[in-house]
């Protein structure tokens, strides 16, 4: 047997074996998915790098890894997640936290907010909503090409589920925070739902934390449906150790005239792999798509973007930047495609890099896929050092060299993050990206983990 | 307070300057014209400290000080400032931020406290009003979609906020209509104070109308040719730089 197939087989048997204790806690309709799914997963297996969308990410290292347990809560783990309290103390949201990918049991699964809003456990939604689950699980996580999407759809156990009601306008956002601690290594996998009805408005916040110092595989698949007229903001931060992998899979459905925008924050973290899938689904609708990743020592951090219009006269647009520093590596990978039909598009994207090190590296890669001809397109990649005419500037007024370095790199990540519509977060976000490029953030934020 | 003795500078193998000499005293206007290519602009980046030539030969001296083993940013904060010919944008980076920086480090340097955010503020309004600038310019990122004639009235606020010993101001002419002209060389003469020197490097003599010149030296291939006063100016607007580029040529 080779060492490929083994590692797939690795996962395989994981399923054989957890399959009926994932199965007591999940509705029918999410069960029937799942023996189709490990049987694709079967046939596609890992990602390599010789998949096209997996070019310059090598998953090996953390898939390889036999993480013997495929974590299943006890009601005393809550515990720890229950008393997590977010640092952001002036941010205004409702809060939800994840425990290795689960809904803590202790205040009830389910929650309803003013306006008819629910947040929860989306196994107790899928019971409780089983019209609306039915409608939505599933149905926008359609590439079909992407094995641990297929690895999830089979195994994942719970996740963050959110309905809007139709015309419901929720001011404050909801933050969830994904705690990940194990005494073990472990492998996590969660599913979120997030449903906007028409002309609904809505933000959501995910902040990632790994708080005990093993080795982490996370792979969480979110899919959101933006009904028609709505808006909807996702922001991720991501904060974990540098023995964690974190790969997200997000679809965002979008209907006509919706706008939706999502924003990857990387701050830290081992290996991270973020894919957004924009899907504009209706004439009119408008994607924003926005990343910061900051990495050092061998962190690596690959961003996958594809765009899809489908509709005519939709708007979309991709900014994604990066600071790389000692050996660490990145990737982006920006896919628009235009369908045939889609006349009076406008579709844009850019990525900007800056290397800090001869050893650092990043891979940029653009892909247009254009079948309609009224369209206004354009892309564009640097990578990069800093600007040796604007240190010298600001030296010239006095500015130390290191500041001035600092200065330059913080106006550059500023301009992802800038887009953080929560003032609270934007602000915090802003000093813990400062505190980064001073190297006074060696460890995470609110991490009990020196990883060093 | 500045003392240049027989500097000689290459840059990739190509001499620029080659050997010139020049004392500015304190209270002192210098104006250096000359032709294009003649080393104008090379000589006030070799002051302001830009690491891209390679000075062979001679020295200078900042108050007894070798200028040329000091850092960029230790020239400024010892009173050396330079208006850039050519200023640079930098996105993402606000005006505010640079000039607090800026100023807060040349207070360190002094043994001053920092400026509280609203002593600063209000500093810059009233250097703002020196050079006319427009209070919007000041929320953006430097020079970021400035016009031509804001980026140099930009360069001449900085100088009214850092208050220099020595302004070397690198064709801040250039680019500039007539009335912008006006007000950057009106502001200049509303910063400097009666101890405060300036080296007014230009081609045209229309700015000197307005800074007017103790000296004035002509520098041609690498080298100051002429030395006289401000009347030399007005000869070279008339006859141009081809009388000074024959003479020269004649001798050698």
């Amino acid at each position: 047997m080779s060492g490929e197939s083994a590692t797939e087989e690795r996962y395989s048997n994981l399923y054989e074996e957890n399959i009926e204790r994932i199965k007591a806690g999940s509705s029918s309709f999410i069960n029937s998915l799942r023996a189709p799914a490990i049987q694709q997963f079967r046939e596609l297996g890992i990602p390599k790098r010789k998949n096209e969308f997996y070019r310059y990410t090598n998953l090996d290292p953390f898939f390889s890894y036999d993480y013997r347990s495929y974590f299943m809560p006890a009601p005393s783990d809550f515990v720890k997640a229950e008393e997590f309290r977010c640092d952001v103390t002036d941010l205004d949201a409702h809060g939800i936290v994840l425990l290795n990918g689960f809904y803590p049991t202790l205040n009830g699964k389910l929650q309803q907010l003013p306006g008819g809003v629910w947040i929860g456990s989306l196994n107790e939604a899928a019971k409780k909503f089983k019209q609306l689950t039915e409608k939505h699980y599933g149905r926008y996580a359609t590439v079909n090409n992407d094995g641990l999407i297929h690895l999830n759809t089979a195994m994942a156990s719970d996740g963050v589920f959110v309905y809007i009601p139709e015309g419901t306008s929720v001011s404050k956002p909801v933050q969830v925070v994904n705690l990940v601690d194990s005494a073990d290594d472990v492998f996590i996998q969660h599913r979120n739902l997030i449903i906007v009805e028409k002309n609904a408005d809505f933000r959501i916040i995910i902040c990632d934390h790994t708080l005990s110092p093993r080795k982490f595989l996370t792979n969480a698949v979110t899919e959101v449906y933006v009904g028609e007229n709505a808006r909807f903001d996702i922001i991720r931060v991501q904060n974990e150790h540098n023995n964690a992998c974190k790969i997200t899979h997000t679809f965002i459905h979008q209907e006509r005239n919706s706008v939706a925008s999502s924003n990857n924050l990387t701050l830290h973290g081992g290996l991270v792999r973020n894919s957004t899938y924009h899907h504009l689904g209706g004439e009119g609708s408008e994607s924003h798509s926005y990343g910061l990743c900051l990495a050092d020592r061998w962190q690596h951090v690959d961003n996958f973007v594809s765009v899809e219009h489908d509709f005519p006269n939709c708007t979309s647009d991709q900014l994604f930047k990066g600071v790389f520093d000692d050996m660490s590596t990145g990737a982006f990978n920006g896919r628009i495609y235009v369908a045939p039909d889609a006349q009076g598009t406008r579709a844009f994207q850019r990525t900007n890099n800056i290397l800090l090190t001869d050893n650092s590296r990043v891979d940029a890669k653009p892909q247009l896929e254009i079948c309609a001809d009224d369209v206004k397109c354009s892309h564009g990649a640097t990578v990069g050092q800093l600007d040796e005419n604007a240190l010298f500037y600001m030296r010239s007024r006095g500015i130390e060299k290191r500041e001035a370095q600092l200065m330059l790199m913080f106006g550059f990540a500023h301009e992802v993050i800038q887009n953080i519509n929560v003032e609270a977060l934007r602000d915090r976000i802003d000093s813990l990206v400062m505190q980064r490029l001073k190297g006074e953030l060696s460890r995470c934020a609110s991490c009990m983990v020196k990883c060093g | 307070m500045l003392v240049i003795d027989n500097l000689k500078v290459n840059i990739e193998g190509k001499n620029i300057l080659n050997g010139i000499s020049l004392s500015v005293k304190p209270g002192e206007i210098h104006a250096i014209m000359g032709p294009n290519g003649s080393g104008k602009s090379t000589l006030a980046a070799v002051l302001a400290g830009r690491n891209f030539a390679e000075v062979t030969e001679g020295s200078v001296k900042w108050f007894g000080r070798d200028l040329l083993e000091m850092a960029p940013e230790d020239r400024s904060k010892e009173g050396i400032f330079l208006g850039f010919q050519y200023p640079i944008e930098i996105p993402g980076v606000s005006m505010v931020n640079f000039l607090k920086t800026a100023l807060n480090e040349h207070r360190k340097h002094k043994g001053l406290e920092p400026l509280s955010a609203s002593d600063f503020l209000k500093i810059m309004r009233e250097k703002k009003e020196l050079v006319e600038i427009d209070s919007k310019l000041a929320n953006r990122s430097v020079n970021e979609g400035f016009s031509g004639g804001e980026k140099k009235k930009n360069e001449i606020f900085q100088m009214a906020m850092l208050e220099p010993k020595l302004a070397i101001l690198d064709e801040t002419d250039s680019g500039l209509d007539i009335d912008a002209l006006r007000i950057v060389a009106n502001g200049v003469n509303k910063i400097r104070r009666p101890d405060s020197s300036v080296i007014v490097i230009t081609h045209y003599q229309r700015l000197l109308d307005y800074i007017i010149p103790d000296v004035v030296h002509v520098l041609y291939d690498g080298r100051i040719v002429k030395t006289s006063g401000k009347e030399l100016a007005m000869e070279l607007e008339e006859k141009g730089y081809d009388w000074i580029k024959k003479e020269v040529d004649n001798q050698v």
